[in-house]
């Protein structure tokens, strides 16, 4: 069972929710820090990192001696990764998504695949949570094949709690896009609805179940709550404004170690996510 | 010799468009017969990456020898040397100020791209 932890606006508490979620829950819970861009989960999870993988994008390699220039490899590519020309197909790695199309299309088999390394994964593990983060490399600018590895790297028969990145563009949609069930967690605040907004149509658009996460649930206003009662969509758990969750993660502790009462209100959301998926959903507000 | 001008609109009196990759248009001007053909330049308008290298390729299968333009970024610059074509940016006005300054020896070839890519 996947479940992904999305925003739409940055900086709302997905991470918070990821990891003390992850944390109040029997094992044995995968938590996968796909925010390849900025993971961060290790800094409150902790975990004991065990080893690390290198991940590549495979990308082509034009032999010119076999090369003819009938230019499909150019016609294929959606991403303006390699071009034919009169004299020569050039290519374009850091363009390339990796999928392989020019060098399975070429009839005179005149492209073979290098590796271009992208990131890593680093895997660790903490009191039954088994932890898989990608780290993309200072510099690259696409994610979505190093988010797939970090998925492909989890056992998908296992729970999996998915971190993902804030937005609604192509990594989130990478992160989230085979999810049991999509958390959106928001704050109340008119950014936070803007945003909100956007992640539910994205949720709507993949034909994903989604239900939200209110955190400092009493620091702003009453409009996410109307919209969600208005749109039909579960408030799944409403996290307080409370001094002490913001001062243990300024500090990097997870808010259950400073509130153990908390962890009940983490283990009723996933009882509430798992209820929602088998279709027996327990009424929430 | 055939030139392809970047263009904000369609005719020879339009703003030369400074964008290369995301030009509106493209202008092919023939210097020899004075005559010109527009070429829409919209798909790559919205493309999502590469549109310097599609751009490129545009221009190269439309068999000009010569680009004018405002700017030109690194994978573009690739590209067009690749195809034998020469390359001048620092343009702006309309499409026939460009065409005047060129036909008069006014203009010196780009070495290098002068302005970054817009992807890493």
């Amino acid at each position: 069972m996947k479940i992904a932890i999305a925003s739409g606006k940055g900086g709302t508490g997905k991470t918070t929710v990821a990891v003390n979620l992850a944390l109040s829950l029997p094992g044995p819970v995968q938590l996968l820090d796909c925010d390849v861009e900025e993971p961060n989960c290790h800094l409150f999870l902790k975990p004991d990192i065990q080893r690390q993988e290198a991940v590549g994008v495979p990308v082509p390699v034009v032999d010119p001696e076999l090369c003819d220039l009938c230019g499909e490899c150019g016609r294929i590519c959606q991403f303006n990764a390699i071009v034919a020309l009169k004299t020569r197909p050039l290519v374009f790695p850091e363009l390339c998504h990796g999928c392989g199309g020019c060098h399975r299309i070429c009839p005179r088999e005149a492209i073979h695949e290098e590796n271009r390394p992208i990131g890593d994964l680093i895997f660790g593990h903490r009191d039954g949570v088994t932890f898989v983060q990608g780290r993309l490399q200072i510099g690259q600018a696409m994610s979505p094949p190093l988010i797939r590895a970090v998925k492909k790297a989890a056992d998908s028969d296992a729970l999996c709690i998915i971190d993902s990145p804030p937005g609604t563009t192509c990594p989130v949609i990478t992160a989230i896009r085979d999810s049991d069930y999509v958390v959106l967690v928001t704050e109340p605040t008119p950014f936070g609805l803007h945003d909100l907004r956007l992640a539910v149509e994205t949720c709507r658009a993949l034909g994903l179940p989604c239900g939200v996460v209110i955190n400092r649930c009493d620091s702003g206003d009453e409009r996410v709550t109307a919209y969600c009662r208005d749109e039909a969509i579960p408030v799944l758990l409403e996290i307080p404004d409370d001094r002490r969750i913001a001062e243990a993660y300024s500090r990097g502790t997870p808010a259950v170690d400073v509130l153990p009462e908390l962890r009940r209100e983490f283990q009723r959301l996933m009882k509430n996510i798992r209820d929602r998926i088998a279709g027996t959903p327990t009424p929430t507000r | 010799m055939k030139l392809a001008i970047t263009a904000a609109g369609d005719d020879l009196q339009a703003p030369l468009d400074p964008r290369f990759g995301r030009a509106a248009r493209f202008i092919l001007y023939d210097t020899e017969t004075k005559e010109f053909d527009v070429v829409d330049n919209a798909q790559n308008l919205n493309a999502p990456q590469g549109a310097g290298v599609q751009s490129a390729e545009t221009v190269s299968r439309l068999g000009a020898e010569c680009l004018l333009t405002g700017h030109c970024g690194p994978k573009a610059f690739r590209t067009l040397t690749a195809a034998g074509i020469r390359i001048y940016t620092g343009l702006s006005g309309s499409v026939a100020d460009a065409i005047h300054r060129y036909e008069s020896g006014q203009l010196e070839a780009a070495a290098d791209a002068d302005v970054e890519g817009h992807w890493q």
